[in-house]
């Protein structure tokens, strides 16, 4: 099996950011919560290698603190997402019939709002913390991999092999199971691997309407919320988190691609 | 001797990454107004080398030698420009599936008109004028309402008439026709490549007719050239390739062509193992808004009976309803009225016993196989619903079965890795592996090359005499039918119109469509174009 480009790259990208993740948990140049007044807004230096902010908290340790809680809120939404959303989507697309419009009218209710403002209300009645977190921005993506899911299983069922399992004498359940769903892997692939993006994203968004995870605490989302008025004086504070955000954004892109196609044996050999 | 309009030479094409040699030192030559054949099966090369002639190779292949001379110009050397204007003007082509290669977004005279407008200074009126006189002249019915319409609307037939229109509107020196009718019934390949012949006729139009069908190129052409994996084999007349081939390959091509095996004595037909009363389906019409459109009746009151052992085949054109047939058959599609009695007893579609013992072979090997299933768990599959087989017992016995079909060691591999006769071949093991009592082939070897097909034929063959299970052919393809049939059924409009022994219906065909389907039906036939000349 060949590594390709996007493989390594990704790969290395996302190794980075776990590595960093699991280093936080043990050690960060300095206490990411430590407020020095005295050393507030200073430039990179051998002291501070990416500076520190308007607290005079080390942003590298800030940083490296935030990948931990921000991996761990996208990756469970989208785990969260991806398996509720995918039963919904596949009992709708394999009943057919009223379940599914029923299924898919809630569904397409709740796609219609903004999955920001979705989150925003249920992060509202919950409250402020991490598992909140997760479990607003995870209903908020569910509707999309139902849909993308529905429409898959319902492509699928038409196909010539699916009739084959039929014929031999299978149940539909089992056709569902054996048949339908592996071959519905790659779109789900895809779409969990760009979700990530959104979700951290998201949770920036709700971070900084003080609605994520509550300060003090980094996440890479509220310290770009935490940045902005200084972006002028000191832009070191927005360009590290968002660096951080768009280097995992692509090391998940190009991990999934690769993901998918070594799940499809017919791309194995490409 | 003028010189020919098309000479190729030397002609050397190469996939550019593995260096792989697609066509290899072909040469030959088209004289004005021949109709030559090229003749091959899939990965000879015959498409490439069409292609090369047009400079439009696949991206991957490049032309690494040769030349080609088209009425004394070399288009190897001509600037891009110069071989756009060639295209279309000098020399046109036909595609193989006219289902794709019609814009479905543009309506049939927007792309007629296209090379018309690219090619010469007409007004938009005389351009549309000379569509419809093109469009009449293909008998297409309504001219002026097909030249408003959009591809969706038409047949397979159709479109490749309205292909042939569009491209004949230019009047090129040399028309490329790249299997323009495997995709057709028997009746419309007959009708479209008729038309194809007169029109070349009256404009002087030289043709290269690509096929894999010897009964075509007997019919059609003057002289043949046969590839075998890029090279030239064989040269000459048709007269002479078919008559007396001097290579082994060609005479392998020959003698792959189905012949009628003496009638083998079959047991008397005693009670029928399927039988088929009043047996209707019908689709339904188009959901309105308050009501329904009419439905069509796809099969209409058919009587059939198929005795144990027993090869029965269904002929008839695209839309006759014989696939329907089949499928209502096993109960996979719903039945309208009338009754399916399987063993004596009234079957249907939850009767367990009936789905396990009636199997379907499917149309088309490249999708009726699970992609993400290796061929072994593929064939094994079915055996889950044989009650008390260990797994030891089941991989033997899927490794005997794949054996048989003769894919000995191919259980670990994947489908896609598989050409499409191996497809076949997996998906005739899965059909049979539990040792079904009746198996409904569909349309089984039309996608497959005349070699492949006649193996495919004859394995097919081999496992009912060993198996005994009855079959159900449905094939548009009366050569094949021909050779694997003990009883023909002819069906039209979802009716049986004519049913009897093989022999009975091929030698002494009672209705009028059994007639045509047998007329259209490419042949062998020796007296070559002269004759073909004569009766159209």
């Amino acid at each position: 099996m060949r590594w390709r480009a996007n493989t390594i790259i990704g790969g290395a990208l996302i190794a980075l950011l776990l590595g960093t993740a699991v280093t936080a948990a043990f050690w960060t140049p300095f206490d990411p919560l430590r407020i020095n007044l005295k050393a507030r807004l200073q430039q990179p230096s051998s002291m501070y290698w990416l500076g520190t902010d308007e607290f005079g908290r080390d942003v590298l340790s800030r940083l490296m603190a935030g990948a931990s809680a921000s991996v761990v809120v996208a990756l469970a939404t989208v785990v969260l997402a991806v398996c509720i959303g995918v039963v919904v989507g596949g009992v709708a697309g394999y009943l057919r019939g009223w379940t599914d419009r029923i299924i898919m009218a809630i569904n397409d209710a709740l796609l219609a709002f903004p999955g920001i403002l979705l989150a925003l209300a249920v992060m509202i009645v919950i409250g402020a913390n991490k598992s909140g977190l997760v479990l607003a921005l995870g209903l908020a993506y569910i509707p999309s991999v139902a849909r993308v899911v529905r429409g898959t299983v319902l492509s699928i069922r038409e196909k010539e092999y699916i009739e084959a399992s039929r014929v031999i004498g299978n149940s539909e359940f089992y056709s569902m199971v054996r048949h339908v769903l592996p071959n519905a892997v790659a779109p789900v692939a895809v779409l969990a691997t760009s979700m990530f993006g959104w979700v951290l994203l998201a949770e920036s968004a709700l971070s900084f309407l003080g609605l994520g995870v509550p300060p003090p605490a980094p996440t890479w989302g509220n310290m770009l919320a935490a940045s902005r008025p200084y972006m002028e004086t000191a832009a070191w504070l927005s360009i590290a988190p968002g660096l951080c955000i768009a280097l995992t954004l692509l090391g998940i892109n190009l991990l999934g691609d690769s993901l998918r196609d070594r799940l499809d044996p017919r791309m194995a050999h490409g | 001797m003028t010189t020919p309009l098309l000479t190729v030479d030397h002609l050397r094409i190469e996939a550019g990454r593995t260096g792989l040699v697609v066509v290899d030192d072909v040469s030959f030559a088209i004289e004005r107004g021949e109709f030559l054949a090229v003749v091959g099966e899939s990965g000879s090369g015959k498409t490439a080398a069409a292609r090369a002639i047009l400079g439009l190779l696949p991206p991957g292949l490049r032309r690494a030698g040769g030349r080609i001379r088209l009425d004394g110009e070399d288009l190897a050397t001509v600037a891009p420009n110069r071989m756009r204007a060639l295209r279309g003007r000098s020399v046109g082509m036909v595609f193989q599936e006219p289902m794709v290669s019609l814009n479905p977004a543009i309506s049939v005279g927007a792309q007629m008109a296209e090379g018309l407008a690219l090619h010469e200074t007409l007004t938009k009126r005389e351009i549309k004028c000379r569509c419809l006189d093109m469009l009449a002249r293909v008998q297409i019915r309504d001219p002026e309402h097909t030249f408003n319409a959009y591809p969706h609307e038409f047949s397979g037939g159709m479109r490749q008439r309205i292909m042939l229109a569009s491209v004949m509107l230019l009047k090129p020196k040399l028309l490329l026709a790249d299997e323009p009718t495997t995709a057709l019934d028997t009746l419309s390949q007959r009708e479209v490549l008729d038309l194809m012949v007169e029109l070349a006729r009256d404009h002087g139009t030289s043709v290269m007719l690509i096929t894999h069908n010897l009964g075509l190129v007997s019919r059609y052409a003057q002289r043949a050239v046969v590839l075998r994996q890029g090279r030239v084999v064989e040269t000459g007349s048709v007269r002479q390739i078919l008559s007396a081939p001097r290579e082994a390959y060609t005479r392998q091509l020959v003698d792959a062509l189905p012949r009628r095996r003496a009638a083998a004595p079959r047991r008397a037909a005693g009670e029928a193992l399927m039988s088929v009363r009043g047996l209707k389906v019908s689709f339904c019409g188009r959901q309105r808004l308050f009501r329904r459109d009419a439905g069509v009746a796809a099969v209409n009151g058919v009587d059939l009976d198929i005795g144990a052992g027993e090869t029965v085949a269904v002929v008839g054109g695209s839309g006759s309803g014989k696939t329907t047939l089949g499928r209502a058959m096993l109960r996979l599609v719903p039945a309208a009225g009338g009754e399916i009695r399987f063993q004596g007893r009234d079957v249907t579609a939850h009767d367990r016993a009936f789905r396990l013992a009636a199997q379907l072979v499917f149309r088309d090997p490249y999708s009726s196989l699970d992609p993400r299933m290796r061929v072994g768990e593929i064939v094994a599959e079915p055996l889950r619903h044989v009650a008390g087989l260990s797994v030891t017992e089941r991989n033997k016995r899927v490794a005997g079965m794949l054996d048989e079909v003769g894919l000995d060691g191919f259980a670990e591999r994947w489908p896609h890795e598989l050409s499409g006769g191996q497809r076949l071949r997996i998906a005739i093991a899965r059909a049979i592996v539990r040792h079904p009592s009746f198996v409904v082939a569909d349309e089984p070897v039309s996608a497959l090359d005349m070699t492949i097909q006649a193996q495919v034929l004859k394995l097919f063959e081999r496992l009912q005499a060993q198996y005994g299970f009855a079959c159900l052919f449905i094939s548009h393809d009366l050569a094949a039918v021909e050779q694997v049939a003990d009883r023909v059924v002819v069906m039209q409009g979802g009716r049986i119109v004519e049913q009897g022994t093989r022999d009975d219906v091929f030698d002494r065909p009672q209705h009028d469509y059994t007639k045509a389907l047998l007329a259209a039906t490419p042949v062998l036939d020796f007296a070559g174009p002269a004759n073909m000349r004569a009766s159209g």
